[in-house]
């Protein structure tokens, strides 16, 4: 048997591949100056962190589930505040609801704007506007949430059934009427879904929050940090971790229903 | 009474939908449109109750020009013309019960109605239709666990609850079986019979607008060629509409 009839006929071509990566791994490594020996040479740092890392300070749990129930709070709200104001403006931006291509146009334009701004710059530009604290958080996610439940909001009106919409139409309903008993019963659950997706992200996303003050977990974790404090960074990272895994797993059950 | 007068639609990519029609269709009559597919049947169901915006002439609804109408009496004149389509255009998801009743949305204020605030006599009333069409146990079903049939007979309750003057049937029975399409057609004619509305149907089957019509309309690229009682529809006409005689081609085949 030859190379050339098996799967491997074009062995060549992924060597080249490979090549070509690690010619580009090894130039940005030149570029950015970035020097493997001497991250060899500071290990012993490394083993020191980890020393201190792998033993979590357990009797420092009792003064976190104060700060992780605050993140959770804030993750809530600021979700539930996030979808109450996507679910309208979601149906301006469609000209299904709206038939105005105008008022599509400027509403969407405005929601990719909100999108474009990353969450973090969001909680340091909210902290700048409202001040430190757990409000802020709150706002942040809310504004992160609209931003995206929007999306995803107008993308699905936009693939539902439009025969009920004529049927409205044709009954002399006007465009609220329609929009409400035509178009949100067949959006209906996947907004709720939607929700709990937000809401799965949005748990993650706030426990960083505290690093630019917007309140939670992220306070105490950056403190920690910087006191290198290893064992209650440590515990702070188990405790999250166990939360967003319950947070998701309940959220997963409850959009698994909906559909 | 239904009146076009001199109208016509030409869509936005230069196609005629309707070529300068002329036509009354008095109270009471059941009319059945009839030609080839593109040929204006559903551009003309839809200019009666204005879904589509016709570009040339005049049509009116009982006296009321509904081409001239603003947005408020457009909505009013829609209160008094149901409609039923070959895709049923239910909400899937919602139940019969809320099907039917959105029938009575012209007749609401908008806060009323998303408050859901119906009042009893519209409850009575979606009872009433869903009995009349024989789905009275299924108030509650979501409309998406009926069958074709069935949900078909739902859009009909919800033209009966607006209590309309005039039906307008968008090829009603097209994705319909045999058995179905005959219950359907029934219903249809007794509406029609029993409580005096005009029901205006597009239908591609000649067999069941010869068995169910008063009148039969005939469309060719926009225009009506034919008008007439069922009994004037005969091999000749056919064949001036379809380009072909369709009856004597099926008598061939048996």
């Amino acid at each position: 048997m030859k190379i050339k009839d098996t799967v491997h006929y074009d062995w060549y071509k992924k060597v080249l591949i490979f090549l070509v990566i690690l010619a580009g791994i090894v130039a940005s490594a030149v570029v950015t100056e970035a020097d493997f020996l001497e991250v060899m040479q500071n290990r012993k740092q490394m083993y020191l962190f980890l020393e201190k890392f792998m033993k979590p300070d357990f009797a420092y749990i009792p003064k976190i589930l104060g700060p992780m129930m605050m993140t959770l709070k804030m993750s809530v709200t600021g979700t539930v505040l996030g979808v109450l104001f996507a679910v309208p403006i979601a149906f301006l931006a469609t000209e299904v609801v709206t038939s105005n291509k105008a008022v599509t146009f400027v509403v969407r334009f405005i929601l990719d704007v909100v999108r474009t701004i990353p969450n973090l710059l969001l909680a340091a530009l909210m902290v700048a506007i409202v001040g430190i604290g757990e409000f802020t958080g709150v706002l942040t996610i809310a504004v992160f949430t609209f931003g995206l439940v929007s999306q995803l909001i107008y993308e699905s009106i936009e693939t539902i059934d439009f025969g009920p919409i004529e049927a409205a139409q044709a009954v002399g309903a006007n465009k609220i009427q329609t929009a409400v008993w035509a178009v949100w019963p067949q959006v209906m659950s996947q907004i709720a879904g939607y929700t709990f997706y937000a809401l799965e992200i949005n748990v993650r996303a706030s426990t960083v929050l505290g690093y630019v003050g917007a309140g939670g977990i992220g306070v105490m974790l950056n403190s920690s940090l910087a006191l290198l404090q290893y064992g209650r960074v440590s515990i702070i990272i188990l405790v999250i971790l166990g939360v967003v895994a319950v947070v998701d797993f309940v959220s997963e059950t409850i959009r698994r229903k909906l559909r | 009474m239904i009146e076009f007068k001199n109208v016509s639609k030409v869509y936005g990519n230069g196609v005629r939908g309707l070529d300068h029609v002329n036509v009354t269709i008095q109270d009471g009559e059941f009319v059945s449109v009839i030609g080839l597919s593109g040929a204006g049947k559903s551009t003309f169901l839809r200019s009666i109750n204005r879904l589509i915006d016709v570009t040339e002439g005049e049509v009116r609804v009982d006296e009321t020009s509904i081409t001239g109408a603003n947005k408020k009496q457009l909505r009013k004149i829609r209160c008094h013309i149901g409609m039923i389509s070959q895709n049923f255009n239910l909400v899937k998801r919602s139940t019969v019960q809320k099907n039917v009743l959105s029938g009575r949305l012209g007749y609401y204020s908008t806060l009323r109605s998303i408050l859901g605030l119906f009042t009893k006599e519209d409850y009575q009333r979606t009872l009433d239709a869903l009995e009349r069409v024989g789905l009275a146990d299924k108030l509650h079903s979501r409309s998406d666990e009926l069958s074709g049939g069935q949900q078909q007979r739902v859009s009909i309750a919800r033209a009966l609850v607006q209590q309309a003057d005039i039906i307008l049937a968008d090829e009603p029975v097209a994705s319909l079986d045999p058995i179905t399409t005959q219950k359907i057609m029934t219903d249809l004619k007794r509406i029609n019979q029993e409580m005096k509305q005009t029901v205006v149907v597009n239908i591609h089957s000649v067999e069941l607008a010869k068995q169910f019509s008063t009148r039969i309309l005939a469309f060719k690229s926009g225009k009506i060629v034919f008008d007439g009682l069922p009994e004037e529809l005969t091999g000749e006409e056919l064949k001036r509409i379809y380009g072909r005689n369709i009856l004597e081609d099926q008598k061939n085949e048996d």
